[in-house]
């Protein structure tokens, strides 16, 4: 029930080799290579690796089953659909298409060309199967790769009362003078941005935000400067997909020293049946600036999957420090595992100066499959990087997550605080590369990897990758898996403390770590909804 | 209202296998009551069931607790009517510390009482003196509970929740075991200070060396399903000296 290892470097030194051609070694490859762009080829010298499965697939009791069912109705609270009129294009995808989404935007030439691309790597890639997760196939002749709710008022710069009004239900006033205070929203319905509040305040610091889209249109020159610096459209399958055909997004960019006065939000609603949503966001913080964004997602209630393949690059320069936070809720698909959102995303900021400092906070409680590994590349010397995680699967949900720090700069320091909650008949993988570079001296990370099972239909893995190539690097690991069954909530429940209760409490405590590294203004929202997509999971 | 518990003809199933087989007892205020008896006897089984966990089917008997139904509560309103129950094996809790899961217990507690909330300073006040009651570590209440706890550790933990939700009626399931002599004599004195006119005492127990400590009024001996033998403290100091077989014989000779 309690499980604890530790790897201090000495260990990863001397190295658990790998033998043989496993398939599960074949995997791995896969996904070291599915980054090695922008970082330098691979140090095989001192590769060291840890795996470790905990798989908890037990006989269970009958009546262990009755309670965890009792409890096991959490219902996902944003699955409404908004009557917007929208316009959409053909399902499918061709050269053709991704012309007309080209010249719906209105694009200039290179952008089609970045596109272009992307869409002919794509062609010739193939969808990752590395992750321990079952994939059913997808058609991506069927999805609609472009849906745009149509607004009235939009000349007048008035914001369409259908869409405030679907915004306003999911909690996000687009309204300024309702806006929840200190914070800025970037609302995107479908493929594009819908509105975007207090965009004149921060414009009078230089800082931009507005939707993608708009930057291309306003600032071309610094998103041609770094789009695809971070994420290169070869990538991976998905970044190639959403580089050909992506949509809107949210653009970022905070001058040289600047202090970005409020809590940046984007906000990211699927609502048309049957489409993709692909958006990019790129968020770029200068020298000795400093911002905190958010982002947050949900989609409505329906039997199909819908796919959702985003890609976010930041790049940070030399002392500024960008903390980049998501809470990820979209549709999980309901209890028998019908439905939700395939999520397959590519995140990646450089931290490109001197002692500049990116943090990744997540919440994940969202999607029918999952696959995220937000990275950080620590190239300037002295930068730091940190990723804290608290990942929800609950029903039928498959979550293969993780994060990956690859140490190139001198005295560079990475930090992962990673909690997974598997319930029901879920399945929730860790998978987390920490890599140091041959030429990268004095490095050090920290990883905690914490599984946390409710009942025992649930799976719970965890795969850290450890490779370093430079023996002044300080490297731990540290994991553990606590079960939660019967006998723990008989337990609270004998003090007087309800199941319900005693599972918030459980949690609150679990996921306090990384829910206290979320702005204030989310950290309670962040918390009510871990608890909300676990009612019930646990008995 | 002397009468704090009052079990009658009880008799309990777990997996179509009968482990209680028609217990009587009658528990009164102010009492310190020894059950005894072989391993396997159901001593563990009836404080499971008077505290409410699932999995046991009561199908006969009664078991009323200050004048209620208690097999019709759930258990946690068991728990905050005053009935305790310290675990022959505690559970780990992960992510709670023993302090912030007393809160939220007492404050559940009190609101089913209708009493208005611990005022902060008083809660940590009355941790601080139950702590020096059990001699337990600070440092251990501010862990996740019981995680990684030595077995001794887990025993002295649950006399110190008793210590702090001051039950009514609180049933120790061989809290000494995995207690050495010292820890014994310490949570045994914890015992003797949470004794009370009001109150009531349970001790599940294999041993006399308890018993020295915290005297009890009447002491029943458990035997399959059943308790065959009832008299005052002096049973547990024969009971020491010969075991159980006298009793097994004279219980199975009676039934045949
Ligand atoms: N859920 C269950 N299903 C089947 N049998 C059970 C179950 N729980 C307990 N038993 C059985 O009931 C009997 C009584 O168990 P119990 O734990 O109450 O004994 P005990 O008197 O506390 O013993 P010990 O002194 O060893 O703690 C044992 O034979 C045990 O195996
Ligand atoms: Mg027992």
């Amino acid at each position: 029930m309690f499980d604890f290892y530790f790897l201090p470097i000495a260990k990863a030194l001397a190295g658990r080799g790998i033998a043989g051609e496993s398939p599960q070694r074949r995997r791995d490859a896969a996904f070291f290579s599915y980054f090695r762009d922008g970082t330098p080829r691979f140090f095989h010298a001192l590769a060291a690796r840890t795996v470790k499965t905990v798989n908890s697939i037990e006989k269970m009791d009958k009546n262990q089953e009755n309670i965890l069912q009792e409890f096991t109705r959490g219902e996902y609270k944003h699955g409404f659909v908004s009557d917007v009129e929208t316009e959409l294009i053909g399902a499918g995808l061709s050269e053709e298409v991704v012309r007309l989404i080209s010249r719906k935007k209105g694009e200039p030439a290179w952008l089609l060309e970045f596109r272009l691309e992307a869409y002919r790597r794509w062609l010739g890639m193939k969808m990752p199967e590395w992750a321990r997760l079952r994939v059913p196939p997808i058609d991506f002749q069927e999805i609609i790769y472009y849906a745009a709710p149509r607004r009235a008022g939009e000349e007048r710069g008035e914001i369409d009362p259908d869409l405030k009004s679907t915004f306003d239900r999911l909690g996000i006033p687009l309204d300024e003078r309702e806006a929840l205070s200190g914070v800025a929203v970037d609302a995107v319905m479908d493929s594009v941005s819908v509105h975007t509040t207090f965009k004149e305040e921060l414009a009078g610091r230089g800082i931009i935000f507005c939707s993608f889209s708009e930057a291309v249109r306003d600032h071309a020159d610094l998103v041609r400067r770094h789009l695809g610096t971070v994420v290169p459209p070869s990538d991976n399958y998905f970044a190639a997909l959403n580089s050909a055909v992506f949509s809107d997004g949210s653009f970022v960019y905070i001058p040289r020293g600047v202090r970005c006065p409020m809590e940046l939000s984007s906000y990211f609603r699927i609502n048309a049946a049957r489409s993709g949503q692909f958006e990019r966001t790129l968020l770029v913080a200068e020298e000795g600036s400093y911002v905190s964004y958010l982002e947050g997602c949900t989609a409505p209630r329906r039997d199909e999957n819908q796919l959702h393949a985003a890609v976010v690059e930041i790049v940070v320069g030399g002392d500024a420090e960008v903390k980049y936070s998501t809470v990820q809720n979209w549709y999980p698909g309901d209890r028998d595992g019908r439905g939700g959102i395939y999520n397959f995303v590519t995140k990646r900021g450089i931290c490109r100066g001197r002692a500049a400092r990116l943090i990744w906070t997540q919440v994940e409680t969202g999607s029918a499959i999952t696959w995220k590994y937000p990275s950080t590349i620590l190239q300037g010397d002295h930068s730091v990087s940190e990723f804290y995680s608290v990942a929800v699967t609950n029903h039928h949900q498959q979550a293969d997550t993780g994060t990956k720090m690859i140490h190139l700069g001198n005295h560079t320091r990475s930090r992962i605080v990673s909690k997974g909650i598997s319930a029901g008949h879920s399945s929730n993988t860790y998978r987390g590369l920490v890599k140091v570079a041959r030429g990268c001296r004095g490095a050090r990370n920290y990883s905690q990897c914490d599984s946390l099972l409710l009942g025992n239909r649930c799976g719970a893995h965890t795969f850290p990758y450890i490779e370093v190539a430079n023996p002044t690097a300080r490297v731990e690991h540290e994991a553990t898996t606590s079960k939660i069954g019967e006998d723990q909530l008989f337990y609270c429940n004998q003090r007087g403390i309800s199941t319900e209760d005693a599972v918030g409490l459980i949690i609150k405590g679990y996921a306090g770590d990384v829910i206290s590294k979320m702005p204030m203004e989310f950290a309670v929202e962040a918390q009510k909804l871990l608890q909300l997509s676990l009612e019930g999971s646990v008995g | 209202m002397d009468e704090l518990l009052k079990i009658k003809e009880l008799h309990a199933v777990a997996d179509g296998k009968e482990i209680l087989k028609g217990i009587n007892l009658t528990v009164r205020a102010g009492e310190v009551h020894a059950i005894m008896g072989p391993n396997g006897a159901g001593k563990s089984t009836l404080s499971a069931v008077l505290a409410g966990k699932e999995g046991f089917t009561v199908t006969r008997g009664e078991a009323w607790f200050r004048g209620k139904n208690l097999l019709e509560m759930p258990a946690e309103k068991r728990a905050r009517e005053g009935l305790f129950l310290s675990f022959q094996y505690p559970v780990e809790i992960p992510g709670v510390s023993t302090v912030n899961f007393l809160k939220t217990a007492i404050a559940e507690q009190r609101k089913h009482r209708g009493l208005p909330p611990v005022p902060p300073g008083e809660f940590l006040r009355a941790i601080r003196e139950k702590m020096e009651w059990v001699g337990i570590d600070g440092a251990l209440l501010n862990r996740s509970l019981n995680e990684g706890f030595s077995g001794g550790e887990k025993k002295k933990n649950e006399i110190f929740q008793m210590a702090v939700l001051e039950p009514l009626l609180a049933i120790l399931d061989e809290t000494d075991s995995g207690l050495d002599i010292d820890a014994l004599r310490v949570v045994a004195g914890g015992v003797n200070r949470a004794r009370d006119p009001e109150k009531a005492i349970i001790l599940i127990t294999h041993y006399q060396r308890l018993l020295d400590y915290v005297v009890p009024d009447v002491v029943h001996v458990l035997y399959d399903g059943r308790v065959v033998k009832t008299a005052g403290r002096e049973l547990a100091l024969e009971l020491e000296k010969q075991g159980y077989d006298w009793i097994k014989r004279q219980a199975t000779g009676e039934e045949s």
